[in-house]
């Protein structure tokens, strides 16, 4: 099915159910009960899981793939989020154009930035990549300000133009007409399951755009990045030109970083230039490396692990803490929540480094090997099942030389 | 006219000359060996030819078009190939995805962007890889990683990775450097078949004499950066400049 042999349309099958019942998986504890605020199944948390999944998959093609390692993806995501929000000043709430457009100007900013940061490879590509970001950042919140508002971040205003919307247009993000912030809400047995337009606009991009990175990592052209990642030099001797190869992996990642910065844009119309910083490029990439890097979906799993992690573990907060140790002696329990602090709340990028840190020295191919490891626990000697390298986690992540 | 001629080539590195004037012309469809003792310019030559560097002085035709000031890979597509003195695969690829890019480069040019075909259906590239594969008896390891294999078996997939592109001109460096004495005999066994099944020049920089002398048909011996003496093996043999040149002052004692 779809250029695809068996094996990879039932993954691709499971790809898509997983992503479909989303709002189940993640909502996974009945409302009022002492776990609920675990439940991860709200629309803005869905929304940022399929939307990040995007800007991984996208990632991974680049550093996956040929082992080029760019921390300036954000502002490819930043120039998507400003080019989608300026076309729903412009021309119309109705996503479609946003998009469209978010993927042409990263795609042009990918292609700029690419040519000269791929002359070096490395840790200088990585350097170089950087300070492209960081550039974008500081072009966009001050230099810019024209195009960019600066501080304050491009918004939508009531006397936008919006030449493309009639009287009568709805004043919300919406795709023709459906709005991108509806929800239905469905209970049963105590659990509350949310159906958002949104999230599920966002879910069927983020599978197209899984599809394509199949494709891809199926193609001879995927077999050439990962000729590229394995030795450049041996490339050139074979009458290959790396340079293209990279390039052309740099701008597909780049236009899926404007994809999921024009679907941010769509599900809330703002666009800010901390959307930029290199942090977020940073982000991407302990996603996939956490997930698995050079595998096909572990970047998607990372990226859901994450926000899912991010969002809850910002949640919690003392009132919290001293809720769940009440029962302990109060000197006991005042001792917990002391130690407990600094890894919740607004120090959750705490927690986000050991867990790295653990992942990379004990599980080096990501929550992939993990997956891999227990299923083997399970599985006596899965022979036969013909060995895809692709599906391998690769050693350990490393940059191309 | 040989099909590689190599006119008055010099460079210098700072104050080394490493190739004074170098001259040299590698007939079509011979094995011609460069030795010389250490230092003497024989892997700046080949540097030289295939790309990585240029020359300060002088013209390196090949087929009758220069090969100076063109990159590695253009110089490939020309019909050039090169086997490193440590074996250069994709380590992180299948032994047969080693040997379908070399298919690839050659069906496609320097840079294709073949994104939405399917590697498993290019079955004209299979076949073809998987055919080299056979010619190299490595067949039954065609999905073992590369980086796995043995030394010697590496250095049997470069040679079918070269082979597969079917190059004109074939470039050896030292093809049996730290060989055991048995991987060093097949590799010998494996050229001799190379050069008497195929139309292929091959120009090999060799150090073991006892390569040298079961492959060669011409020899050029370098030394100091400047060809001594061009001669079939034979001759080469007893030639008392070459002595002199490997031997150096002890010799002449």
């Amino acid at each position: 099915m779809l250029g695809l042999n068996k094996r990879d349309t039932r993954f691709l099958i499971i790809v898509i159910l997983l992503t479909a019942f989303t709002p189940f998986l993640m909502q996974p504890f009945p409302e009022g009960s002492a776990m609920a605020q675990f439940n991860g199944g709200y629309p803005d948390l869905m929304q940022r899981v399929a939307i990040f999944g995007i800007f991984a998959i996208g990632f991974n093609i680049l550093f996956g793939l040929t082992g080029y390692l760019s921390f300036g993806h954000a502002a490819f995501l930043g120039v998507g989020s400003y080019s989608a929000v300026w076309m729903m000043k412009l021309l119309s709430m109705n996503i479609i154009p946003g998009i469209i457009l978010a993927m042409i100007m990263s795609g042009l900013f990918a292609l700029l930035i690419g040519w000269i940061s791929l002359r070096r490879s490395g840790i200088y590509f990585s350097i170089l990549t950087l300070a492209f970001a960081q550039m974008s950042y500081n072009l966009a919140y001050s230099v810019l300000t024209p195009l960019t508002n600066g501080e304050t971040g491009l918004q939508i205003r009531p006397n936008d133009p919006r030449i493309l919307d009639g009287e009568n247009a709805s004043p919300y993000t919406n795709l023709f007409g459906l709005d991108m912030s509806a929800s239905y809400k469905w209970e049963v047995f105590g659990h509350q399951f949310t159906f958002n337009t949104g999230f599920y606009v966002c879910a069927v991009i983020a599978v197209i755009a899984f599809y394509i990175s199949l494709r891809i990592f199926r193609s001879p052209f995927g077999m050439m990045l990962r000729a590229v990642k394995s030795n450049q030099q041996r490339m050139s001797y074979t009458g290959l030109n790396p340079r293209p190869y990279t390039l052309a992996a740099f701008v597909i990642s780049g236009m899926y970083a404007g994809l999921a910065g024009g679907l941010l844009a769509s599900m809330d119309p703002l666009a800010g230039a901390e959307r930029m910083q290199w942090t977020v490029g940073g982000e991407v990439v302990i996603m996939t490396i956490l997930g698995g890097a050079g595998t096909l979906l572990g970047p998607v799993l990372g990226a859901g692990a994450i926000k899912y992690l991010e969002n809850i573990f910002s949640k919690i907060n003392d009132t919290v803490l001293h809720g769940w140790f009440s029962a302990l002696p109060d000197g006991m329990e005042d001792f917990l929540v002391m130690i407990i602090h600094p890894f919740v709340g607004k120090g959750w990028h705490l927690t986000l480094g050991l867990l790295f840190m653990l992942v990379v020295t004990f599980l080096p191919g990501g929550l992939v090997e993990g997956g891999k490891r227990i299923m083997g626990l399970f599985k006596r000697k899965p022979k036969g099942e013909g060995d895809d390298p692709e599906h391998h986690p690769q050693s350990t992540p490393h940059v191309a030389e | 006219m040989g099909i590689l001629e190599v006119k008055n080539v010099g460079k210098r590195f700072g104050g080394l000359q490493a190739l004074g004037n170098v001259n040299l012309s590698v007939a079509e469809n011979t094995v011609h060996a460069i030795i010389g003792p250490n230092g003497a310019g024989k892997s700046t030559l080949l540097n030289v030819l295939v790309g990585k560097l240029i020359p300060d002085t002088g013209s390196v035709m090949f087929d009758g078009q220069s090969v100076l000031g063109r990159k590695p890979h253009e110089i490939n597509q020309m019909g050039i190939s090169r086997v490193f003195q440590t074996p250069e695969i994709f380590g992180d690829l299948s032994v047969l995805e080693n040997v379908m890019i070399p298919c690839f480069a050659r069906r496609d040019g320097s840079f294709r962007m073949h994104a939405f075909e399917t590697v498993s259906q290019e079955r004209d590239i299979i076949d073809e890889a998987e055919h080299i594969l056979n010619d190299v008896n490595m067949l039954d390891k065609r999905d073992m990683h590369a980086a796995s294999l043995s030394r010697g078996d590496k250095r049997r997939l470069e040679m079918a990775m070269c082979l597969v592109q079917k190059p004109r001109l074939l470039l050896l460096d030292e093809p049996t450097a730290g060989m055991a004495r048995a991987d060093t005999n097949n590799t010998i066994d494996l050229l001799k078949h190379i050069r008497d099944t195929r139309d292929i020049t091959m120009a090999i920089i060799e150090h073991d004499m006892h390569v040298v002398f079961s492959l060669a048909e011409r020899i050029t011996v370098l030394a100091q950066g400047t060809p001594l003496v061009e001669d079939t093996p034979e001759n080469i043999k007893g030639h008392p400049k070459v002595k002199e040149a490997y031997l150096g002052e002890q010799a002449q004692e």
